[in-house]
């Protein structure tokens, strides 16, 4: 049990930041402190998807010329490489999002533009 | 060992900026610790043989998000509002997924190791494979630009309506009036 | 906007290596770690970092709204272009096998063609982001 635990650790350590990107999610009410949580929360959710394709003693996937060499998987690289593009475009609509809110409620805290909505759909 | 010792000290250093940035009042500072976190992780990507994803990480993730927040920070308030009504729901909603987690986590294989099922099926074909097809000793250009082309065409095409999005949303419309009067 | 000598001369001498850099890693993807989004990213950041020394009006002087746009939308084209192309020639399409008399010369020319593609939209959208966060003038439209 022991040597199994040695051997997933790292994945239990990525659990943990993802969870603290989930909670920077949940409980801020800031909608900037959101995105910054939503990223943190991405970034290690391409931490572990990376240390799935690691190949112990490999070398980075490019063809060295040499016969017999291990090479690490690059499927899941591909992968994350759209990820970490597409995200970015996530942050950068979602912060346009954040401006113009802004601009109509005066205030990016979340509880305050759910009172303020409350407020206009009870007049 | 030293790879232990390496990897070690800075995934201790991840999870103390990401509970560093939990309790940070200013916004300023959040942003710069996400750029951080962001750097960091780019480093740990190198030592897990993963040269292009920490190349992009680098530049995009610790570069231009970076730009991107300070640029809009210029007009959003500098400090947030501290409400603690929801802390004690969201700590267990963590707690709940994360234990989750963990028992599923014991079904995966151990790191590194070479027999595990993700790399039986399609990476040991692109590993052979490229040199033929393709003559290209970057596999992993070669999967992105060629085995998998579709996604990456999807992928560009994301990132085109993402700008065209924020034009929408924050441009004003006077793009072509000027230039052709 | 700034008046600060020491970074407008530095900003002078290095936005040029950064260009430079970002072309090397474009065209060179296939041999070492790079490809079309490093690129665009890398020479998205050398323009970025003119319009934050010099203003952001210099930094339209150099890279006008039209040009930009232009930029971004071609990279698009470039890709489903290359894919037409191979539609034309009775085959699928994305197969890049039938650009060129050999296999694997066909395969070279696509790849740098789509990165291409790859990086001139990922620089023209970043670049525009930058600019279209940074003359965001926050009164009520």
């Amino acid at each position: 049990m022991i040597h199994g635990i040695l051997g997933i650790w790292n994945y239990w350590i990525v659990i943990i930041l993802m969870m603290t990107g989930l909670f920077i999610v949940i409980s801020r009410h800031n909608l900037v402190k959101k995105m910054v949580g939503l990223t943190i929360f991405q970034t290690s959710v391409f931490l572990f998807y990376i240390s799935l394709g690691k190949v112990q003693g490999g070398t980075a996937p490019i063809l060295t010329g040499y016969k017999n060499t291990l090479y690490s998987n690059p499927l899941p690289h591909v992968l994350i490489l759209t990820a970490i593009v597409v995200g970015v475009a996530t942050t950068a609509l979602g912060l346009a999002l954040i401006l113009r809110i802004k601009n109509e409620y005066g205030t990016i805290e979340e509880n305050e533009i759910a009172s303020l909505n409350t407020e206009e759909n009870s007049k | 060992m030293t790879e232990f010792f390496i990897n070690g000290f800075l995934v201790f250093l991840l999870v103390v900026i990401a509970l560093i940035a939990i309790q940070s009042i200013k916004v300023f500072s959040t942003v710069m610790l996400a750029g951080a976190y962001s750097l960091i992780s780019a480093i740990i990507f190198v030592s897990l043989d993963a040269v292009d994803v920490a190349f992009t990480e680098a530049a995009v993730g610790a570069g231009l998000s970076t730009v991107l927040y300070i640029a809009a920070m210029k007009h959003l308030p500098k400090r947030e509002k501290v409400v603690n009504d929801n802390t004690l729901f969201a700590l267990v909603v963590c707690l709940v997924v994360g234990c989750l987690l963990i028992w599923a986590s014991f079904d995966l294989p151990q790191i590194g190791d070479p027999m595990a099922p993700i790399h039986q099926h399609v990476g040991p074909y692109y590993i052979t494979n490229t040199k033929n097809d393709m003559g290209i000793p970057n596999l992993v250009t070669g999967v992105l630009a060629s085995y998998r082309g579709y996604d990456t065409l999807g992928e560009t095409v994301v990132i085109f309506t993402a700008g065209l999005g924020v034009l929408l949303l924050l441009g004003d419309g006077r793009n072509n009036r000027d230039e052709n009067e | 906007m700034n008046d600060d000598p020491i970074l407008r001369v530095c900003t002078k001498i290095i936005v040029g290596p950064i260009v430079l850099f970002g072309l090397y890693v474009q065209f060179h993807g296939d041999y070492g770690p790079g490809g079309g989004f490093q690129a665009g990213v890398i020479v998205a950041a050398g323009f970025i970092l003119h319009s934050l020394i010099f203003g952001l009006k210099e930094g339209r002087k150099l890279v006008s709204e039209r040009i930009n746009l232009i930029i971004m939308v071609l990279g698009v084209l470039l890709y489903g272009g290359v894919g037409l192309i191979s539609l034309y020639y009775n085959s699928e399409y994305l197969d890049y096998s039938i650009l060129a008399h050999d296999t694997k010369h066909g395969q070279h020319i696509g790849i740098l063609l789509i990165e291409f593609g790859v990086g001139l939209t990922v620089a023209g959208v970043m670049l525009i982001l930058f600019h279209l966060f940074s003359s965001w003038k926050g009164d009520s439209k």
